[in-house]
């Protein structure tokens, strides 16, 4: 038996390409909004993999460093580092800002490392240009998307730092690239205050007679300086030593510190689950949508198609044509259609869209298998109409009268 | 194959029920022998439609007897259970218009009724260029229906009809947008492949160019036939 629909689509290729192009556009939009989410799951775990922690030591009872707020003093490290089980300890910070170069200015996740080299906890893994970090102040390392040079001078807050290496993917949970600087120097940045600030600060613990205690010379002294001086980081990122259990060194070290840790499975559920669930859900909920709307069309464009073809199929049901042929001719065109417009979809999103988008697009070959199959289901679904349309006719119609 | 041509006996058919019931056809009575080609002519609304899907196994007669070949259709309210099947073994439809496939080339459109009866792709497309040959056409064999002229396209039809040898061939106005000259040939067509192949044909027809060629013609009117004897005249 030869195939009704093969060559309907055959007789009428033009009018099925160009429908199945504007349906892949629209399929294309949808693979590229899958690939915005799993871009971003991507980049939250980039985060984490490029820490080169086990354990995130943050503020009791906080969702810290990336979901929430968290301030722990920066010699907690050396307690944590004498627990059983842990192998190297590091202070880090993050600060999203608007880094300054030049005339221009780019968002970026600051992030302060302690002296060390690669492999230290919170430190890039690899470079694609230059020098990691040798001096304690006024160099910085940044990822390859803040399109900075080597050599490039940046402005963070009122310090200038000559970019002397490079790197790539890394990222923050939201897609920023970031920029590792020393420690002392993100630290001083996170809490640097203008100079009009510290004059007034000064003026009101001078007033403070607890502070000010003639009998007492030096006190004043102290405590402005305390105030100007930061001892506070974000986080502990934490090494395990062969052979232990994150877990089992992570309960050890809430009961003795009383400090909030973090497993990397813990870490990535926060990342995902919560600092990207709304975003997430905003994405599925625009897939949905999409969704509707690509079944919507079809559903359209294939009922329009069988319209046209009503004479033609009363004269098949007259001349004694099954109902599951006919069926099977509205339905194979449906599919054909879906199938031209995921290739021109996945086409479409693989090299035009993707590649423009300012997040990073992930295409992941189980999700186009998955697109691939909810699409033909689409088309199957979306064929009913016609098929119901097709099936209602009377063969009656071709002989006429 | 040919068996008995066309036996219709008290044929009746009513649309509706109670006081808005209409009767549609009120008693046809039709014989057709195999071979034999009759004309059925008759005034619009007279019923025509509604005998014709009855023959064409596409509604339900109220009551009566039609016999199509060697198979009784309907006797008194039985019926065929599979009417499809019928329609595509034991019927052939040539119509007003050709209402080729548009999407199938001409080979195709006369190969599809073989093929959907499980005859192999090879064997219905050698069955349709045989007849394709036998009209005429066959020099057209490849070419898609728009590309045919109206004469084409209408042997062609004949073909596709022909294409399955079954023992009757109904054919609605089948030269109503032909000129004189081509009208005649597909009559004589249609008397040629009657005669080939025992093929009992009813032609519906209000054409007065091809009428004087019938033998014999049925008139219906407010849904009873009258038998005539036609001129019979020689199509040269």
């Amino acid at each position: 038996m030869i195939s009704l629909a093969g060559r309907d689509i055959m007789h009428a290729w033009g009018k099925f390409v160009f429908t199945g192009m504007g349906l892949g556009l629209l399929i294309g939009v949808t693979l590229s909004m899958a690939g915005i989410y799993r871009g971003m799951v991507d980049d939250g775990k980039a985060l984490l993999d490029n820490s080169g922690a086990d354990l995130w030591v943050v503020q009791k009872d906080t969702l810290g460093p990336y979901a929430e707020p968290s301030s722990i003093y920066d010699d907690v490290w050396r307690a944590i580092r004498g627990i059983p089980g842990v192998a190297r300890t590091a202070n880090v910070t993050y600060l999203t800002m608007q880094v300054r170069q030049g005339e221009r200015d780019v968002r970026t996740l600051v992030t302060g490392v302690t002296a060390g080299g690669a492999g230290t906890p919170g430190w890039p893994p690899y470079l694609v240009a230059g020098r990691q970090i040798t001096r304690g102040h006024y160099e910085a390392v940044a990822d390859i998307a803040t399109h900075f040079k080597l050599g490039d001078r940046l402005q963070i807050r009122r310090n200038h730092y000559t970019v002397v290496g490079l790197t790539r993917r890394m990222v923050s949970s939201s897609g920023d690239p970031m920029i590792f600087i020393p420690l002392k120097d993100a630290q001083e940045a996170q809490f640097l205050k203008d100079n009009d600030a510290i004059r007034q600060q000064r003026r009101r613990t001078a007033e403070n007679p607890a502070f000010n205690r003639p009998q007492v010379p030096g006190l004043l002294d102290s405590v402005i300086a305390s105030q100007n001086t930061n001892q506070y980081v974000n986080a502990v990122l934490v090494q395990l030593a062969p052979g232990y259990q994150a877990t089992e060194v992570a309960d050890s070290i809430r009961r003795w510190k009383r400090l909030t840790v973090y497993t990397r499975n813990q870490m990535e559920e926060i990342l995902i689950g919560k600092l990207i669930a709304t975003s997430a859900k905003q994405i599925a909920m625009f897939l949905v949508i999409l969704s509707i709307v690509s079944a919507a069309i079809v559903a359209f464009i294939i009922y329009t198609l069988t319209l046209g073809k009503i004479r033609e199929i009363a004269v098949l049901k007259l001349i004694g044509t099954k109902n599951r042929t006919i069926a099977g001719l509205i339905m194979q065109q449906a599919i054909a259609l879906g199938i031209i417009g995921f290739v021109v979809g996945k086409i479409s999103a693989t090299l035009l869209m993707a590649p423009i988008f300012p997040k990073h697009v992930l295409l992941e070959p189980l999700d186009s298998v998955i697109g691939l199959v909810a699409v033909i289901l689409i088309c199957i679904l979306a064929s009913l109409i016609a098929i119901r349309a097709a099936l209602k006719v009377d063969p009656a119609e071709a002989i006429g009268g | 194959m040919a068996g008995k041509g066309i036996h219709i006996e008290g044929l009746k058919k009513r649309y509706g029920k109670g006081d808005t019931a209409v009767d549609a056809l009120k008693g046809v009575n039709i014989q057709v022998a195999p071979g034999e080609v009759v004309g059925l002519v008759g005034p619009s609304g007279s019923g025509k439609s509604t005998l014709l899907k009855c023959l064409g196994a596409v509604i339900e007669p109220t009551s009566g007897r039609m016999v199509l070949g060697n198979d009784t259709i309907y006797n008194d309210g039985w019926k065929v259970r599979d009417l499809r099947a019928l329609r595509r073994d034991k019927i052939g439809f040539v119509f007003q218009a050709p209402y080729l496939i548009p999407f199938l080339d001409v080979t195709d459109n006369v190969a599809l009724l073989p093929m959907l009866a499980g005859v192999s792709n090879s064997e219905a497309r050698k069955r349709a260029l045989e007849l394709l040959q036998s009209l005429d056409v066959e020099a057209r064999a490849k070419a898609m229906p728009a590309q045919l002229s109206g004469g084409e396209q209408q042997r062609v039809a004949i073909a596709r009809g022909l294409v399955n040898r079954p023992p009757v061939i109904l054919a609605d106005e089948p030269t109503a947008p032909l000129d004189s000259e081509r009208a005649l040939a597909v009559i004589r067509m249609l008397n040629d492949m009657a005669r080939r192949f025992e093929t009992a044909i009813i032609v519906v027809t209000h054409d007065e160019k091809i009428i004087p060629t019938f033998k014999r013609i049925y008139h219906i009117r407010d849904g009873v036939t009258y038998e005539e004897a036609g001129e019979g005249r020689e199509i040269l």
